[in-house]
């Protein structure tokens, strides 16, 4: 459930300027809520990648302030701001870098100083989790790269940060891992955590999050629930997204009366029986639209 | 027939396991085939034996038959495959090595040792088919992704291949990047007959190009044929967008559709026909006297 009141994450008017001289962000405003999964979209280059490094303290705001739980992230350190925000990155041999997957995961554990035993039963929880414990004595780059994507995620579970951030956790990814990485989703809203999600996959969007920040050229455009930003053709338009599917087909479907102004489904499942009434009643002569 | 297979095994070296087992595969030149399959499947390694990277790089056994432009890739070297293979790869970056865009197209085509006419003409007819002409003295890492997967291409299609294979190309764009790399590629497919042999796991953004679907599995080629149909039968393997598995339950309800395509704009008009065919027979039964 959303409670406006905990903001976990608040970035206010962020400016970021690579050393290059590119400005990636221009002024952006956004609150994360605790316990909330929020997904930030936009084409490539959009400065969606760059906006969440600034939640852990890897790039400091050229101007601009962030805030995570309270803390000002230009005066904390990554590590002790990696406690409270796991990062998973896109490509995970960017991440791995232990001999044996067990290590992997213990790492972290041991730079934050944890017992050893609490370090074990850490890790076999987080590894049996993620279906892992069985290779937990081979080398991480033995794994398939769906194994290896699984292996990042264990290994930022372990220690628990209340965030986690997912940089495009679906690139790449077959049907059943996306299907796995659906599941990992949502067991991580289960256990209560804030999860933001960077991301092109507007299908999977439509599933998962309950918000949606869209952004274009170092600005968010909108955020709200994907019900609303993701059927905005103008919007989508302007960030360079493509529409879900069946938004897609709904909004041609309204341009023919067949839907009324305002109405569109993006599952099958809910716009079939819709239509199925629509066409049927068209067939005896009922009005149309619904 | 372009390409030619049949009962094609093949294992890298120093592996008991066949990667590759009793493929029988043609594809005939203006086809556009979209390759799925699990990851780990043998789909990127079929790719490679396209142009003779397996076995001549890869090393390995391949037993069976296999003819590509007329040519068996074990008995030619893999340069003989350049003028008639393209192959794109994920990561552009891999594949790109010039100071700028301009000698990134013509490198190739000096290998090949054509006039330098020919050569000027071939780069500057790919600079505007590809919008690189703004970007031709930039280096090519400065470029964004969707920039580096034009260039990739651009680079490979000046060499005029009648085969291009492409490795998940998309996986790092944007949607609406990647429809566009894809749409050109199609548009090669129609104009020229270039035959594309296409891997990719978003359906959605990779569907409504192809002509035909080959569904890999366990380095057998479990299905091949209209994609709409492939999908109906593979869906636990390969997913289904949600527009198709609209059309499935409207088919089921007992309506009938005709989808010419299966993206969301063409099966939308079939509704809106289906839709406009039902209202007309109702008016005529209205109309009829008693």
């Amino acid at each position: 459930m959303l409670h406006e009141g905990n903001v976990v994450v608040q970035v206010r008017d962020l400016y970021y300027t690579y050393p290059g001289g590119i400005e990636a962000l221009k002024g952006v405003n956004l609150e994360v809520y605790q316990g909330e999964v929020l997904a930030i979209m936009g084409e490539n280059g959009a400065g969606k990648t760059t906006l969440v490094k600034h939640f852990n303290g890897i790039l400091k705001p050229t101007r601009g302030q962030v805030l995570v739980k309270g803390i000002d992230t230009r005066h904390a350190s990554v590590a002790e701001l990696s406690r409270i925000v796991g990062f998973v990155f896109q490509n995970p041999d960017h991440q791995l870098f232990a001999d044996t997957v067990y290590e992997e995961v213990a790492f972290a554990l041991r730079n934050f100083g944890y017992p050893e035993h609490v370090i074990e039963s850490r890790v076999k929880w987080a590894l049996n989790l993620m279906d892992l414990w069985k290779y937990r004595t081979r080398s991480p780059f033995s794994l398939s790269v769906g194994e290896r994507k699984r292996l990042t995620i264990a290994s930022v579970l372990a220690y628990d940060p209340e965030i986690i951030v997912l940089d495009e956790p679906t690139a790449g990814q077959d049907h059943l891992q996306k299907e796995k990485i659906s599941e990992i989703i949502h067991l991580l809203r289960l256990m209560g955590k804030t999860v933001v999600i960077v991301t092109h996959d507007v299908e999977f969007v439509t599933e998962h999050v309950d918000r949606v920040a869209v952004m274009a050229r170092g600005k968010i455009l909108a955020v709200g629930p994907p019900q609303r930003v993701l059927c905005d053709p103008q919007l989508l338009r302007e960030a360079r997204l493509v529409a879900p599917q069946l938004v897609k087909l709904s909004l041609i479907l309204r341009r023919h009366g067949i839907l009324n102004e305002g109405e569109y489904e993006w599952r099958a499942d809910k716009l079939a029986p819709k239509l199925i009434k629509v066409l049927r009643s068209g067939a005896d002569g009922g009005s149309p639209g619904i | 027939m372009i390409v030619r297979m049949s009962r094609l095994s093949y294992r890298y070296p120093g592996s008991e396991d066949w990667v590759l087992k009793d493929v029988n595969f043609e594809a005939d030149a203006g086809e556009f085939v979209l390759l799925v399959g699990p990851s780990g499947c043998g789909k990127s390694t079929f790719a490679r034996v396209f142009n003779g990277l397996i076995p001549h790089f890869y090393g390995g056994e391949l037993v069976g038959e296999i003819e590509v432009c007329g040519m068996d890739p074990r008995e030619h070297p893999t340069y003989e495959f350049a003028e008639c293979v393209g192959f794109v790869f994920q990561n552009p970056e891999n594949q790109l090595f010039f100071t700028s865009v301009e000698r990134e197209l013509a490198f190739g085509l000096e290998n090949l040792g054509l006039p330098r006419e020919e050569i000027s003409r071939r780069v500057e007819q790919a600079l505007r088919e590809y919008q690189l002409a703004e970007l031709r003295d930039r280096s090519p890492y400065e470029l964004s992704g969707g920039q580096q997967q034009r260039l990739a291409i651009a680079s490979v299609m000046v060499m005029q291949p009648k085969i291009l294979v492409l490795d998940e190309p998309t996986a790092n764009l944007d949607p609406f990047t990647a429809v566009r790399i894809l749409a050109l590629v199609r548009r090669k497919t129609i104009e020229e007959g270039v035959t594309a042999i296409v891997i990719e796991h978003r359906l959605e953004v990779a569907l409504p190009f192809a002509t035909r679907m080959v569904v890999m599995v366990n380095g057998q080629i479990v299905d091949d044929g209209n994609p709409a149909e492939v999908i109906a039968r593979q869906k636990h393997v390969v997913g289904r967008p949600q527009a198709l598995e609209l059309v499935e339950r409207l088919i089921q309800a007992g309506l009938s559709l005709e989808v010419e395509k299966p993206s969301p704009e063409h099966i939308a008009l079939s509704i809106a026909r289906a839709y406009k065919v039902g209202e007309h027979a109702a008016r005529r039964k209205r109309g009829s006297p008693g």
